[in-house]
């Protein structure tokens, strides 16, 4: 039981970690990422292959992990921000799937479809559980210190200006200052705190295959978002929990439905999130903690 | 003098020239107004002098600076502000919040300022808040400081437009229809304000359809039609020329 609450709360802050990225982007910014999970994905695969290829302490591969999805979000930024929001999105959800299928097809590399298994865990000289609780530990350090860069960042003149170019990217530039500046920095730092994410999520699973990187994870984060409330901490924070406590709440249901097979629960986990979405649309726009619309 | 001047300013789409040879030259330091049918090009050239949309021919000179091959920041940061017919208010922000995002010297933009040098942000913050209460007290826009910019009045947006345009230190600002959807108490207003503004030294094009409140503020009048200068000069004399009627009267 023990064992199964430390799970629920690592996944839960990972999924807080990632909302946080993806408010950053979308909530402030305005930019339409549907590619968030290739960032996570590339930041599980560096953590892990930067610890099990180079023999790096488990703890050094987390600021790698960082780096990479920072900066590969880099070049994302430049292409991308010559365009109109929606097309990001396209660009940014085919970017994601190009990540999956570049690790499918590097086997050398990545182990391609088998993945990699045996990924050290933070503290391997101890008990599972004891390290799985020193790993929550730890997450829960490194949200806290995400939530204060946050709240640094997004409360701070900087703050007020990427959510004047997400209100008017126009007006923004008739008053002499350049949007893509700061949408390239705030698709990398964006791209970092997937990274961080996605090292923790490598270090806890201690076993990854492309099939944990597809685009329906992006979108629980962008329902997450919604339900909680854009451009606010604690929306991303609420929304995250709340997904959570969807996905494995439904779970739970499984025992009082009679004759329903997995795949049958996870399309009604689905649906349940599904039908909440268009309820929270119609009674609260602006999600838990929101003060606006997220649209 | 300073100098605004365009020579020969051309816009096509194909064989439709939206402008054709624009060529004009105005003092910076002056209050000058804007007058021409719908579809005439004047907010077309308010966008090929501000760099949102790129000339096909033509010079374009702002104070002795080549501007025509300048992006739309670099103008701004030149001095050269503008607004816009349909307000472009920051709407989730508050009106202070708009006014600040106007200040043009806030190291606090940089992240790098931000982690490494919080006094100097605070500082430059400080400056900023300050500025904002003045513009705020200048426009009559303290009863709504706090509201959220989108839920103002149409006349409040185009006066928290003009404040957000001063904030940056504007040295000339297109002005492109002020009083559109403004009650005309609030009309009288804003022409005070520019009035003043210009006794301190900015400039002013402004485009308007509102021939009687335009003709009180301004020194002189350029007439635009189908895309080219039609006429130019002190207000009433323009106003009486006889091509000009003609044009706004769609008699052509």
């Amino acid at each position: 039981m023990v064992s199964y609450l430390a799970t629920i709360l690592i996944i839960m802050v990972i999924y807080i970690l990632l909302a946080f990225s993806l408010d950053l982007q979308y909530g402030f910014t305005g930019l339409i990422n549907f590619g968030l999970v290739g960032f996570f994905g590339v930041g599980a695969y560096t953590s892990a292959l930067v610890t099990m290829n180079l023999g790096l302490p488990a703890w050094l591969s987390f600021p790698a992990a960082m780096l990479v999805a920072g900066l590969l979000s880099w070049p994302l930024g430049r292409i991308a921000l010559r365009l109109r929001d929606d097309y990001l999105a396209i660009v940014t959800l085919g970017f994601s799937e190009i990540i999956r299928l570049v690790i499918v097809k590097e086997d050398w590399l990545t182990h391609g479809v088998q993945g990699i298994s045996g990924i050290p865990r933070l503290w391997p000289n101890w008990s599972s559980s004891a390290s799985e609780l020193f790993l929550l530990c730890a997450l829960i350090t490194a949200a806290a210190l995400t939530t204060l860069v946050m709240r640094r960042i997004t409360q701070s003149p900087y703050g007020r200006t990427i959510q004047a170019i997400r209100d008017d990217e126009v007006a923004v530039i008739a008053l002499g200052k350049d949007p893509s500046i700061f949408k390239t920095q705030v698709l990398v730092i964006g791209g970092a705190i997937a990274g961080l994410a996605g090292a923790f999520y490598a270090h806890y699973i201690t076993y990854i295959v492309p099939d944990q990187f597809v685009p329906i994870t992006t979108f629980y984060i962008w329902m997450a978002i919604i339900m909680g409330g854009v451009a606010r901490l604690l929306g991303s924070i609420s929304g995250a929990v709340l997904l959570v406590f969807l996905l494995e709440g439904t779970r739970f249901l499984r025992g009082y439905i009679p004759g329903v097979t997995d795949a049958g629960m996870a399309s009604f986990q689905l649906g349940v999130i599904g039908v909440l979405l268009i309820l929270f649309m119609r009674w609260r726009p602006q999600g838990l903690f929101g003060k606006r619309s997220a649209t | 003098m300073s100098m605004l001047t365009t020579t020969g300013l051309d816009l096509a789409y194909g064989d439709f020239k939206v402008l054709n040879g624009v060529t004009m030259e105005m003092s910076l330091s002056g209050l000058h107004g804007m007058i021409g049918p719908n579809g005439a090009g004047k907010s077309t050239l308010f966008a090929v002098l501000s760099g949102f949309s790129r000339q096909t021919a033509g010079k374009v000179n702002f104070a002795g600076t080549a501007f025509e091959q300048l992006s739309a920041v670099e103008r701004a940061r030149h001095g050269f502000g503008r607004t816009f017919q349909v307000p472009r208010e920051f709407k989730h922000l508050s009106v202070r919040e708009n006014l600040k995002v106007g200040a043009r010297h806030q190291p606090g933009e940089s992240l790098i300022k931000l982690l490494l040098a919080p006094g100097e942000v605070r500082r430059a913050e400080a400056a900023i808040s300050e500025r904002v209460e003045h513009t705020l007290d200048f426009l009559k826009l303290r009863a709504v400081a706090d509201n959220l910019a989108g839920g103002l009045s149409g006349g409040q947006k185009k006066l928290l437009e003009l404040g957000r345009v001063l904030m940056s230190d504007p040295k000339f600002i297109l002005l492109d229809e002020p009083y559109a959807g403004v009650n005309p108490v609030l009309i009288e207003e804003i022409s005070a304000r520019i009035s003043e503004l210009n006794q301190q030294g900015i400039g002013f094009l402004i485009i308007e359809h509102n021939l009687e409140a335009l003709n009180r503020l301004v020194d002189d009048l350029y007439v635009m039609d189908r895309g080219t200068l039609l006429a130019h000069g002190k207000p009433d004399e323009v106003l009486a020329d006889a091509g000009v009627r003609a044009a706004y009267m769609g008699s052509h």
